[in-house]
């Protein structure tokens, strides 16, 4: 049953998914922190972290690493291979069917004024949707210690670091692994 | 016609190299696809990577399924999607099956401790750049879509499909008259 809510969840993801990798951090941060609950806010933090420093679209290695996730609750890591498998297979989906459809119908949807219109309808939203996933990774909607991604002022020290440096155009992977070492000399040599 | 393993084996390369996603991988498809292999000229690859971006997924995804159709119709599209998306499922599964094990050692847990306000920052980045670009007028709506996900927790498919049919409305009367005069 969990795997048809995954796969289902991933569908939704895939559908909705305008505006590329961080505006579908919302929809996914809706489906599996808020709606589901299958991981932690803390979590959802690592995978973005994860995906930042590994190839690939976030919305293709979050499924892939929630899905594991979600399938190895079951029991067994088989479970969470095919929890995976199933959950990427689900974010593709609607990307393969709609891009085939506009590949056969190109020239026609070029500059046809409704998709105009929703395009410039969502494109204030989508950057709404990007700052709604940055406030809830920093303000949870619980107190738990696993929903907290800003523990200590070192957290928003690193976060205003990193804000400077991704504005300066630093390459995100070098910010990350910078802040994995920070994260290691404060808090665990300290 | 290219084999499918040739269309299969591009996209892998494609797909292995695409770190930071979405825009990021726009000149190593250029490379590869246009300057190299030739299988889709530049003025078309603008007008797909503007298409890819009005079609939901990433935009990875977007384009290796048209360029794969392009080519081989849907087994062409099919070669394609998987070569792209295999890396990054394979790495992330190998990640996942061995995270669990060593998420409880003190080293890595400090070094998510420093990665996860980072990653906060690497989001809130492209806010500030991509609204800068935009009519101020329209930082209102972005604050109220981000407050009624955030604050309010409304869905954020409802709030994407309510923006779609607001532009399309706008588009078919004030602007349409717009367009008469």
């Amino acid at each position: 049953m969990i795997l048809v809510q995954l796969f289902v969840s991933y569908l939704k993801i895939g559908f909705f998914g305008f505006g590329g990798g961080y505006a579908m951090l919302s929809l996914i941060q809706n489906e599996v922190v808020v709606r589901h609950a299958w991981m932690t806010n803390a979590e959802f933090a690592d995978i973005v972290a994860v995906s930042q420093i590994t190839p690939g679209p976030i919305a293709i290695n979050s499924a892939t690493y929630v899905g594991y996730t979600v399938g190895a609750q079951l029991g067994h890591p088989a479970y969470g291979i095919l929890g995976s498998a199933i959950a990427t297979f689900a974010v593709c989906l609607p990307s393969l069917t709609l891009m085939i459809l506009v590949a056969r119908f190109f020239l026609r949807l070029k500059g046809n004024r409704l998709v105009e219109g929703a395009m410039s309808g969502m494109r204030p939203v989508v950057i709404g949707m990007i700052a709604a996933a940055a406030l809830l990774l920093i303000f949870p909607r619980t107190e738990a210690p696993g929903d907290r991604n800003f523990i200590d002022a070192w957290s928003w020290v690193l976060f205003g670091g990193v804000l400077a440096g991704s504005w300066r155009k630093v390459n995100p992977i070098l910010l990350i692994l910078l802040s994995a070492a920070a994260g290691i000399v404060v808090y665990y040599i300290f | 016609m290219q084999p499918l393993r040739v269309i299969f084996a591009s996209f892998f390369k494609i797909g292995l190299f695409t770190f930071g996603g979405g825009y990021a991988m726009i000149p190593i498809i250029e490379r590869e696809l246009i300057d190299k292999r030739k299988w889709i000229d530049r003025g078309e690859f603008l007008d797909l990577l503007t298409l890819a971006q009005s079609v939901p997924g990433p935009i990875a995804v977007n384009t290796s399924v048209f360029v794969g159709y392009r080519m081989r119709g849907l087994r062409g599209a099919v070669a394609a999607l998987t070569g792209a998306v295999l890396p990054s499922f394979a790495l992330i599964l190998v990640i996942a099956l061995f995270f669990a094990g060593i998420r409880q050692n003190p080293v890595v847990d400090a070094a998510f401790k420093g990665m996860r306000p980072a990653v906060v920052a690497l989001i809130v980045g492209p806010v500030v750049s991509l609204a800068r670009g935009m009519h101020p007028a329209l930082y209102v709506v972005i604050a109220a879509a981000a407050l009624a996900i955030w604050g309010l927790g409304w869905s954020p498919i409802l709030v994407l499909a309510a923006a779609a049919l607001s532009g399309v409305a706008w588009e078919l009367t004030i602007a349409r008259r717009k367009g008469k005069r």
